[in-house]
């Protein structure tokens, strides 16, 4: 087993200990179900209000409950590894990604209107860049918004998008000026709007729990008053955005890592061939072993990453090189841990046939492997 | 209103396969054990803390509670839980796990409670490692106090606590007048068993024993927690019980089937001779 991240303090341990047994409590029991059914209950984000899980990184009078990525990171790695439901872990964490350009960029009254009703588990929060047409390349996004008097009225789809289809409020991507970069704003689009629709539940590989959405919007008539920050200025919070879900997404690959590898170290001990316990042949307890060195290599920088981005240093690179490392070393760990576990490994129901499915989106989601090397190449000046 | 609330860490029963018993049997080895809050304490706790508050404003507290554990440094953090779920200050009495038992332990609570004055002193019903289940009953015999032991529920009452107890063959009902010792059983954190006069009867809690946020854990680490050393609070720390060898359970023999209901009687009745 692993020691947690050298970063991570005492109030650590113990919010970890509040985490374990929401996921023991609320979680568990159900992962197998929620993945099946493809979404979890609604319920569970008031839940996850009340035991003081989903405001984390958030300030306390937009009823946040303080802490930073460190925290946020803590909690999503044990209601991961205890509640052993990825989709689920996800999906209540949309917010993550939805919230931080208003609480950065918004105003006073946007903050307040948009972040409590979230923070405590009664709205949920997606953010939507992707677009059928353009996911790498975020500055081809063709969605408009053109001004009419107090309004903007939006027409497009997007693509995707998590926590779409229940979703109450969407940070949108939206094209308000000419081509490229310059020409973006963030919106945030209530659901119940008119002209809003959620046109189709996509079915995935992974990350069955949490549901993912194609978003239309066919002349949605949207309130200035939810610009979020300057007109054609959003490529910028965009982008600064996205740092933060990288470190997210590197420290939930770390997280499935390790619980994969929890449960075929458990299996190997249990199943038995040629009369001995899988950990009797030296194959096995090899494949273990290099598992367990590439989750700490990868956990290691996690924990770098997030010590530099907690100093306020500048981290895209490192950020970058982190995601590669940690979607690598998970997409091994995942394979190997199916190995371990034989045909047992293959079916559902199986813990690590599931985390396998779940794994595969990493090096594509928040910016692919690619666009991560092309980052790394960049800060390097290459 | 005033609760002290006896707290014992408790060797994570969920990996109780990992305790391990020297060969010789003189001692338990707790090395590399986790250790957790006693369950039935921490329910004490919530408990402590429903009855000092209006169940709607559970930041509020009305009253104080106090936690008290017996134990080395590193039971501090048990305490600092304690203190993150809600008591407002915490003493540790320093001693070693294997330098107590429970009369020692309740001779200990008296002492503490003739300087704290507690309304109530609310504990598990027993801690799930030695399941001795004394503490509370030795408290209220050395302090002459009532005494409601396996609480189920409790309302409070002006000048005391009605407790309910699950017995064989239905509920059974203790008025008891403050000051008081109670211990509680598990389903004392159902979401409508405990009842200060501040809470509406409709009123349901969460139940299980509440979590706590981050602001509280930081809070928390500012609360008082004062150390004691058992030598102040006790004359004769010699311990009554002694153990004199620990011993593991057999290992648990692989099962068999059986073809029918026939056979299964008969080797209930000849072989395991339970019939
Ligand atoms: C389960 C899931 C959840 C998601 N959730 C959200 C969400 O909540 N909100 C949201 O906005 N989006 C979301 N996404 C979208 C995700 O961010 C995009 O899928 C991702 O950014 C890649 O975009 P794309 O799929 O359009 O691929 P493309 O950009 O079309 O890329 C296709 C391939 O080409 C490569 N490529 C592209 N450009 C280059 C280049 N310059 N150099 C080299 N190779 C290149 C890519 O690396 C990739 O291999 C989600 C995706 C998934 C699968």
């Amino acid at each position: 087993m692993f020691p947690p991240p050298l970063h991570e303090k005492e109030e650590h341990a113990e919010l970890r200990e509040q985490a374990r047994r929401f996921a023991r409590e609320h979680i568990l029991a159900s992962a197998h179900a929620w993945d099946e059914a493809g979404e979890f209950p609604r319920e569970l984000y008031g839940q996850a209000a009340a035991a003081g899980l989903l405001g984390i990184g958030y300030p306390e009078e937009l009823g946040g409950t303080g802490g930073d990525v460190s925290h946020a990171f803590a909690v999503a790695d044990e209601l991961t590894l205890e509640g052993k439901s990825v989709g689920t872990v996800v999906g209540l964490g949309s917010h993550g990604i939805a919230l931080p350009p208003i609480v950065f960029h918004g105003t006073d009254e946007q903050k307040h209107r948009f972040v409590p009703p979230v923070l405590r588990g009664e709205q949920i929060a997606a953010l939507a860049i992707t677009e059928p047409g353009c996911g790498s390349d975020v500055a081809a996004i063709t969605t408009r918004a053109v001004r009419d008097g107090d309004d903007y009225i939006v027409n497009g789809s997007k693509t995707f998008i998590t926590s779409g289809c229940r979703a109450d409020l969407v940070t949108t991507a939206v094209r308000t000026g000419g081509e490229g970069h310059g020409g973006i704003s963030l919106l945030v689009i209530e659901t119940d709007t008119p002209g809003f629709s959620v046109s189709n539940k996509l079915k995935k590989t992974g990350w069955w729990a949490s549901d993912t959405a194609e978003l239309s919007f066919d002349d949605c008539r949207v309130p200035a008053a939810n610009l979020i920050g300057e007109e054609n200025a959003g490529f910028i919070p965009i982008m600064t955005n996205f740092a933060g879900e990288r470190l997210m997404l590197a420290g939930g690959c770390v997280s499935i890592a390790q619980l994969a590898y929890r449960e075929s170290v458990a299996y190997a001990r249990e199943r038995r061939a040629f009369g001995k316990s899988l950990t009797g042949f030296q194959v096995i307890r090899h494949k273990l072993a290099d598992m367990a060195s590439r989750i700490a290599a990868a956990g290691a920088l996690v924990s770098e990453l997030t010590t530099r981005h907690l100093r306020g240093e500048m981290v895209s690179g490192l950020a970058a090189m982190t995601k590669n490392t940690a979607t690598d070393m998970v997409t091994f760990v995942a394979d190997q841990a199916v190995q371990i576990h034989g045909g047992y490994g293959y079916m559902r129901e199986t813990v690590v046939e599931r985390l396998y499915r779940d794994a595969r989106l990493y090096p594509i989601g928040g910016g692919t492997r690619e666009i991560m090397n092309e980052i790394i190449c960049k800060t390097e000046g290459y | 209103m005033k609760i002290l609330v006896a707290l014992k860490r408790v060797a994570d029963p969920d990996n109780a396969n990992k305790v391990k018993i020297p060969a010789d049997g003189s001692t338990i080895d707790t090395a590399g054990l986790e250790f957790k809050p006693n369950p039935f304490d921490e329910y004490a706790l919530e408990t402590a803390l429903r009855l000092t508050e209006d169940g709607t404003k559970p930041k509020v507290r009305d009253g104080e509670v106090i936690v008290v554990t017996f134990g080395p440094a590193d039971t501090e953090s048990t305490l600092r839980a304690a203190l993150a779920t809600g008591a407002d200050r915490a003493i540790r009495v320093d001693a070693n796990d294997d330098q107590l038992d429970g009369l020692l332990v309740a001779k200990g609570l008296k002492t503490l409670v003739a300087e704290e004055k507690p309304d109530i002193v609310l504990m598990g019903k027993q801690a799930v490692d030695g399941d001795t289940n004394q503490v509370g009953q030795a408290l209220a015999e050395l302090l002459d106090w009532p005494m409601a032991t396996f609480a189920a529920t409790i309302e409070e009452q002006e000048d005391g606590l009605v407790v309910g107890r699950e017995v064989d063959g239905g509920v059974l009902e203790l008025s008891i007048k403050y000051p008081a010792v109670v211990t509680v059983d598990l389903r004392i954190v159902s979401p409508s068993s405990v009842y200060s006069t501040k809470t509406d009867r409709s009123f349901k809690y969460n139940e299980g024993v509440r979590f706590s946020p981050l602001p509280a854990i930081m809070q928390a680490r500012r609360k008082p927690l004062d150390t004691k050393s058992l030598a102040d609070l006790v004359d004769d720390t010699g311990l009554k019980i002694n153990y004199l060898r620990f011993e593991a359970p057999p290992a648990r023999l692989a099962g068999v089937k059986v073809a029918d209901a026939a056979e299964l009687v008969d080797k209930l009745k000849n072989e395991a001779k339970v019939l």
